[in-house]
């Protein structure tokens, strides 16, 4: 293997990683303060991308230069909204039952991947990144490459340092660190938790649905992404340590280096090594990489 | 396990029983029979990365049931359709429970490789039960083991390769190609169909697989040789525009050769930059957008009046088309009678000729696997869509490619090791 080989497949994975990060952040985030297993973050992430895809086709075919900026703020509205939903409607008076709110989720999950089929059939779709990020760029050792791969890496960056601002120089940060810690006691303070959830759920879902645009539109869309994307970020998160920002980054990178070394080396196996690291994680350090025991 | 088995051998006994008593029904009282509809079952994929090409299908064959006004020979026809999303678990257990719950006479599916061969093995174990294939063009599913309750009206992924690769080393003159395919059942029949004349005729072939469903190719694209002519691409569904867009995203410019559900409506009606890659391209099928024939000009024209249709029928809608075609015949010929555990019915089955939608004549061989024609086609634009013209017609292959069936038979199964990229001696 050539090092410009070596180098090119490391990009991917770190490029592939970043698209990981962006989605399993939002799942992380939720679980670090609610402790709910949000089965239904892949179904957040295809309601952002195909929501997304409808307001940006008509804008595209207009040839406005915003159309994919609109998509992305649509999907990530949309994701939102649903999230908000859910957590008020179902998921709200459950807290504290996990295993309610996981089979929710997962019957969630089932519902709105049936009613996507239903109004958005099965034909694959694709965004088309903005000119200043289509095509490819030089990049030293790699040689062209393309553009938009680069820029999943600047968003990744973008979410991973907002987060980390969000979470340790904000109130609510503050509060939602705190509600990880002793919800009880955040609740006797006079902090009104189930807003703070309703917060945090509508960030954890805008997140996917950032993820489901930015996905859509390095890899086509289609049925089926829901459970793909909800396995990947399972497996990122239980990697790099639920509830812990810096775990998913590096559960990403790893879940993203894997996928990609295997898949030049033994693509039919590729999938496994996924899994061989989550099983020696497990077997090592069952919190995860940067989790915590409890 | 003991009770497993156990559970298992009594299931059977009941099964047995519940078919006596069928058959025993069946002889007593004929003209009830006549009045019980016709349970045909269907399996296709509405989910996963054939979901397109699996709505397709169902549109073709909802168009050939309105015609029949879903009656033959004074017996309703009762559909039940079922889907599957590519793997063959998923396609088995769909069949089982359309022979086991819903009771079905005849199923028609399922739409890809290897849940081909899972419903072929499934079908030797039934009696008076047949399975019609949908659109699977594995070749051992016919070849290797052939279930005496299997027919298959459309021709296998072998077959379809048929010229395309002496086109290629003879005609476009290229010496070194690269190969990217799914690493599963279907494409390992492309690409032995593809390397078999390609070999012979002298050339160097180089191969990248990748599991179905694969939707990052990036350090696949980063591994083409920088030898290679050519680039031929053995995917399909969302797997094959994934592949195309991420090629264009990553400035490729070879010149692209496409397996036979490459070059299909699924990849060429999506929009984005694979399109530029596309037009030119050469592939080989049993079918293209452009046939000169009146027998597909009137198929298209029946075709588009179905809602949601595109604007030319797919591979998959083409192959369940043909292969209803062959149960509808066989099931008027034998006036809708399926007593006899369907003895006659199959028999009427295999010996069907007829003319597929494309204007190909089809027969079936000992194996009930068909004989037809295959198409060379290119990627044109017409009127600003792209469509594939087919410009030249390999009649009545069979499955062996012409190759007596023993010798074929000693070349083994097409793998993702048995390539079939033997060179001339």
């Amino acid at each position: 293997m050539t090092s410009q080989l070596a180098l090119t497949i490391i990009l991917n994975g770190l490029t592939l990683a970043a698209l990981y990060f962006i989605v399993a952040s939002g799942f992380s985030l939720i679980f670090g303060l609610m402790r709910t297993v949000n089965m239904a973050h892949g179904s957040l992430y295809m309601v952002g991308a195909y929501v997304g895809y409808a307001l940006w086709e008509p804008l595209y075919d207009a040839d406005a230069w915003y159309a994919w900026y609109a998509g992305v703020a649509m999907g990530m509205a949309a994701a939102a909204i649903v999230g908000v939903a859910m957590q008020r409607v179902l998921l709200g008076w459950m807290q504290g039952q996990e295993l309610r709110q996981a089979l929710v989720t997962i019957g969630l999950s089932i519902i709105i991947a049936d009613q996507i089929l239903a109004y958005y059939g099965g034909n694959p779709r694709q965004f088309f990144a903005p000119d200043a990020i289509f095509g490819s760029s030089n990049v030293p050792g790699v040689g062209r490459y393309p553009t938009f791969r680069l820029f999943q890496i600047g968003v990744a960056v973008v979410v991973g340092i907002g987060l980390w601002l969000l979470l340790n120089r904000t109130k609510v940060g503050l509060m939602i660190r705190a509600g990880v810690d002793d919800r009880d006691m955040l609740s006797a303070c006079g902090v009104d938790v189930p807003k703070i959830n309703i917060i945090v759920f509508a960030l954890g879902a805008a997140l996917a649905g950032l993820g489901g645009v930015i996905g859509a539109t390095a890899q086509p869309l289609a049925q089926g992404v829901d459970g793909r994307f909800l396995l990947i970020s399972l497996v990122v998160v239980i990697v790099g340590g639920m509830g812990s920002i810096t775990g998913t980054a590096i559960g990403a990178i790893l879940v993203g280096l894997a996928e990609q070394i295997g898949q030049a080396l033994f693509p039919t196996y590729s999938v496994i090594l996924t899994f061989v690291i989550m099983v020696v994680v497990l077997a090592l350090r069952p919190q995860g990489i940067m989790g915590r025991l409890r | 396990m003991s009770l497993r088995l156990s559970r298992r051998s009594a299931l059977k006994g009941a099964g047995a029983l519940a078919l006596t008593a069928a058959a025993t029904g069946a002889i007593k009282a004929p003209a009830i029979a006549q009045n019980t509809p016709i349970r045909l079952g269907s399996v296709t994929t509405l989910e996963g990365p054939f979901a397109t090409g699996g709505q397709d299908a169902y549109r073709t064959m909802e168009m050939l049931l309105q015609a029949e006004n879903f009656t033959i020979g004074g017996r309703r026809i009762e559909w039940t359709r079922e889907s599957s999303n590519a793997q063959a678990d998923v396609a088995l257990a769909r069949a089982r429970k359309l022979i086991e719950q819903d009771n079905v006479d005849i199923i028609v599916g399922p739409l890809s490789g290897a849940e081909g061969i899972a419903l072929k093995d499934y079908s030797a174990t039934l009696t008076g039960k047949t399975i019609v294939n949908g659109s699977s063009g594995a070749s051992d599913t016919t070849l290797r083991n052939p279930s005496r309750n299997f027919f298959r009206f459309n021709t296998d992924g072998t077959q379809w390769m048929a010229g395309l690769g002496n086109y290629v080393r003879r005609t476009l003159n290229v010496s070194e190609v690269t190969v990217v395919a799914g690493d599963y059942a279907f494409p390992y029949a492309q690409v032995f169909g593809f390397s078999l004349e390609y070999c012979r005729a002298g050339g160097k072939v180089n191969y990248l697989w990748s599991p179905l469903g694969t939707t990052d190719f990036a350090s696949q694209i980063a591994q083409i040789p920088r030898t290679s002519g050519a680039l031929v691409v053995v995917h399909g569904g969302t797997d094959g525009l994934a592949f195309m867009t991420q090629y264009a995203q990553a400035g490729g410019n070879l010149p692209i050769i496409g397996g036979s559900i490459m070059a299909d409506q699924t990849m060429l009606s999506a929009r984005g930059p694979h399109r530029r890659l596309m037009v030119g391209m050469v592939a080989s099928g049993p079918m293209a957008d452009v046939i000169d024939d009146p027998n597909w000009t009137d198929f298209v024209a029946r075709y588009k009046r179905m809602p949601n249709a595109f604007p030319s029928p797919s591979i998959h809608a083409v192959n369940y088309a043909t292969n209803l075609t062959g149960v509808i015949r066989a099931l008027k010929e034998v006036n809708g009678d399926l007593s006899n555990n369907q003895a006659a019915f199959q028999r009427a089955l295999a010996a069907q000729k007829f003319k597929a939608p494309t204007g190909a004549d089809v027969s079936l061989d000992h194996n009930r696997q068909a004989i037809s024609d295959i198409f060379l086609t290119k990627i044109e634009e017409r009127g600003g869509t792209p469509m594939t013209v087919a410009f030249e017609r390999a009649r009545q292959v069979n499955q062996t490619l012409g190759t007596p069936e023993p010798a074929f038979l000693a070349l083994g199964a097409p793998s993702r090791n048995n390539t079939g990229c033997i060179a001339a001696s």
